[in-house]
């Protein structure tokens, strides 16, 4: 965003999947990040029912004082998209000068799989359309590559830690601080993986 | 030192530094984690889950009683189990403080309605405390407990949703214990409520009502935040954070209690601005006794919803009138929605196949089951809240005739049959009923995240106990016909439900396996299953399991031809790394496309022998 989140006294940061791709322990970790790096954090989801393979978001804002926990429809700078589909049903939520970081992965919902609707064409290009700056990341390759696909979270992360101005090695901290350290190597290597996939 | 947390662990932290000894809970969203955390970080404070809220609140009454700090925590509907305790512990007051937290749920996310219990507070004239942020839920639970013992009252904490489960900034503090020595005293008067002194305390309650009501106007925690006098704000809790998003400059009236309301106070704010605004979620709590006290409101419930969550969208939608801009929606195409499920491997999966294959109306309950409702298994026909199932069974059953009420019964989880099942059950025994109830026992009070129960053999700390003996409890009640089936077995279920439904006698079925996410208590999952997608005849039974790991797939060309020659319109596929192993639905083909690497099906997952907690 070449600093562009800076702009605004607050930056609001919306992360949208589908249950069971590590979202709220991303944002977990982006609270933590924020909050060490001196800002006042607040984050909000909504969990509870069988949430697994059900939609999932959690909105993220930092500034200098937040007040809402959640973000107002069409105002969040950044869209942390794990799935196309939901980047879909959430990109009227983001500005449309803001930024789109998206997982190229698809989840059939289960009424794609019953065979009663069909998963929507063209995600990207209408993505496109309506945000000024979109980030194709194959996260999920990428979490395969680093040694276990689950690490998807983490290459997001890293993605992201390129559009935040925040420094890496604050991300790479909490990170680790957050994981088993059985886990540490590989997720190590995808949140490398994913920030040098956005580039410097 | 300062820390990020969620609504639902400061007021857990707020319980650890006001000196809290006692704290009870039955787990319902969004209120939980508030005890999970108290029993996994401060071992300062005596922690149990209770059968139910009501006991919950018995439990602390008595703790109180003892002289010690007490919380209690529930969600909104837990309030009406607990109501019977909580309108007569008014009367009769505490020893040591008692904050009952309650967590409403606006919008339903995981509940059946969404009633508003700042009402509760007004009904049993007790002070009611809503924070807006985790700081305030941390502190507002220090600040109940000292409330509590300086007015003799029992009070409330509403937390919503949004602030059980957002995360914001709090500064951890020490540990401050109760000044209420802990000793027994006799003192009948007080807490025997027999008429005769009933009558006394009642007048109490109100002289006391006069008091909480003098201290709303000198309470820190109702504060005027004066910014020029044309717009005034009255608000509350996560309201006051909406409306402070979008309109910053303005006045607010931010009430910490919102019951009782100091007359004084909101006339001091009124006299400092033009107009004055009423931002609220749900009812029209602040607005009506506003307005009973004479005061006028410019905009309250005419603009903003009285349905469903507040959101700072709709707090500026409602503000601002005709003059609000609607923002650009760009794409507005229907999307495939993707609803909770139940998961891949799920013991509640077969028996619904069961009973919607054997058309049953299904008396239905609280907990992840109430999903069947939903497609693709469309099996579950009633629910309403915590053990219904089994008195509307009972119900249906004497009205019916012999006949027709054999294909109806009731369905309740574990923890629910414990929670409100066990008296309901009694009565189908006692007044010679021939309901089946069928327990669907996964060992865990799973949907709120596998909190342990009085069947589980465990404490909320892991400490291995007396384990509930649902065989047991059943014969105990007279109940002579009892069956325990495996879930994943669909012939056992299917002949057991007609067999039981059958007999005029009351039948009770356990249909008992873990939860497929109970990690723990699991001995191995299973090599997933495959399908042989020649053989796949595209008839889409196994699709009609909704199980997630199980896809369709349109097929053309080629694919459009099974390996027998007949056409088809699909097949189906498994997703390997969702599977595990189950073994619904090779039993549901009929075509033997399903395979699996093993040599036998095994049905479902066996319990590990010495499982932890």
């Amino acid at each position: 965003m070449d600093g562009k989140a800076m702009e605004h006294a607050v930056t609001s940061i919306l992360l949208a999947g589908v249950g069971g791709q590590g979202i709220i322990l991303a944002s977990d970790i982006m609270a933590e990040v924020f909050l060490e790096a001196g800002y006042d954090v607040k984050k909000s989801e909504i969990h509870g029912m069988a949430q697994r393979g059900g939609s999932v978001t959690s909105h993220v804002r930092f500034g200098k004082r937040v007040y809402s926990p959640i973000i107002k429809a069409g105002d969040a700078d950044i869209l942390l998209a794990f799935e196309k589909l939901e980047a879909l049903r959430w990109i009227n939520h983001a500005r449309s000068d803001g930024v789109v970081i998206l997982n190229d992965h698809k989840i059939n919902p289960p009424i794609v799989n019953l065979g009663k609707m069909t998963y929507p064409q063209g995600i990207i290009e209408i993505i496109k359309k309506n945000c000024k700056h979109l980030h194709l990341v194959p996260g999920t390759r990428i979490a395969r590559e680093a040694g276990d696909i689950r690490a998807a979270n983490v290459v997001l992360l890293g993605a992201l830690s390129r559009i935040v101005e925040i420094d890496g090695d604050l991300w790479m901290e909490v990170i680790l601080r957050y994981l088993p350290p059985k886990v540490h190597s590989v997720n190590r290597k995808a949140f490398i993986m994913g920030r040098d996939y956005i580039g410097g | 030192m300062k820390r990020v947390l969620t609504g639902n662990e400061a007021i857990a932290r707020g319980a650890y530094e006001g000196g809290a000894r006692f704290a009870a809970a039955y787990p319902g969203t969004p209120s939980s984690e508030i005890l999970d955390t108290i029993g996994k970080e401060y071992r300062e404070i005596y922690a149990e889950w209770a059968p139910n809220e009501k006991v919950a609140l018995e439990a602390a009454m008595g703790a109180s009683i003892a002289g010690a700090r007490a919380i209690v925590c529930m969600k909104h509907v837990g309030v009406n189990v607990a109501a019977d305790p909580l309108m007569t512990l008014s009367y009769t007051g505490v020893r040591g403080g008692i904050v009952l937290v309650t967590a409403d749920d606006p919008e339903l996310y995981s509940s059946q309605n969404e009633q508003d219990n700042r009402h509760y507070a007004k009904f049993a004239k007790i002070p009611m405390l809503e924070p807006s942020n985790s700081q305030e839920a941390k502190n507002f639970v220090k600040i109940g407990f000292e409330l509590s013992e300086q007015f003799d009252t029992p009070v409330m904490l509403r937390s919503v949703t949004r602030i059980s489960h957002s995360k914001t900034v709090v500064t951890l503090e020490d540990r401050q214990e109760g000044s209420v020595p802990i000793e027994m005293k006799k003192d009948a008067p007080k807490w025997v409520m027999l008429p005769v002194y009933g009558r006394q305390r009642h007048s109490i309650v109100e002289e006391r009502f006069l008091r909480l009501k003098k201290k709303a106007g000198t309470f820190p925690e109702n504060r005027i935040e004066l910014n020029g006098s044309r717009v005034g704000i009255v608000t509350a809790g996560i309201s006051y954070q909406y409306a402070k998003e979008i309109f910053p400059d303005y006045s607010y009236l931010k009430l910490g209690m919102v019951w009782p309301l100091s007359r004084k106070l909101i006339a001091r704010f009124y006299d400092q601005v033009e107009e004055v605004y009423v931002v609220e979620e749900l009812d029209p709590f602040l607005e009506e006794n506003l307005k009973t006290m004479g005061f006028t409101v410019k905009g309250g419930k005419e603009v903003f919803p009285l349905c469903g969550e507040l959101t700072p969208f709709l707090v500026e939608k409602g503000m601002k009138g005709s003059s609000f801009q609607e923002p650009r929606v760009s794409f507005s195409e229907t999307l495939p929605p993707r609803p909770p499920n139940m998961c891949a491997g799920c013991p509640h999966r077969g028996i619904f196949h069961i009973l919607r294959k054997r058309k049953f109306f299904v008396a239905g309950d609280i907990g992840c089951y109430t999903l069947a409702a939903l497609p693709p298994l469309t099996a579950l026909d009633s629910c309403i809240c915590m053990g219904s199932s089994v008195g509307q069974a009972h119900g249906i059953s004497k009205v019916l005739g012999r006949e027709e009420r054999k294909k109806v019964v009731a369905v309740i989880g574990d923890s629910t049959f414990i929670h409100g099942g066990i008296t309901p059950l009694i009565d189908v025994a006692y007044n010679k009923g021939d309901a089946t109830i069928i327990i669907l026992d996964n060992h865990a009070t799973a949907m709120t995240g596998f909190q342990e129960h009085p069947a589980t053999g465990f404490t909320i700390r892991g400490e291995p106990t007396a384990r509930l003996d649902f065989v047991a409890l059943a014969k105990s009640m007279g109940i002579k016909s009892i069956r325990v089936t495996n879930p994943w077995n669909l012939e056992e279920i299917e002949r057991v439900v007609m067999e039981e439904t059958a007999k005029e006698e009351p039948s009770l079925i356990i249909n008992q396996g873990p939860c497929a996410m109970l990690r723990k208590e699991i001995k191995e999952y299973h090599e997933p299953y495959g399908i042989d997608q020649d053989k796949c005849t595209g008839c889409r039974v196994c699709i009609s399991l909704g199980c997630p790991a199980i896809s369709w797939n349109p097929a053309e060309g080629e694919m459009a031809v099974s390996a027998d020659g007949k056409r088809r319109k699909g097949f189906s596929s498994i997703e390997k790394t969702l599977c595990p192993g189950c073994g619904l639905c090779i039993q549901v083909c009929k075509f033997g496309a399903i395979h699996t690497k093993g040599d036998q099906v095994i049905y479902g997952f066996q319990t590990k022998k010495d499982r932890s907690p």
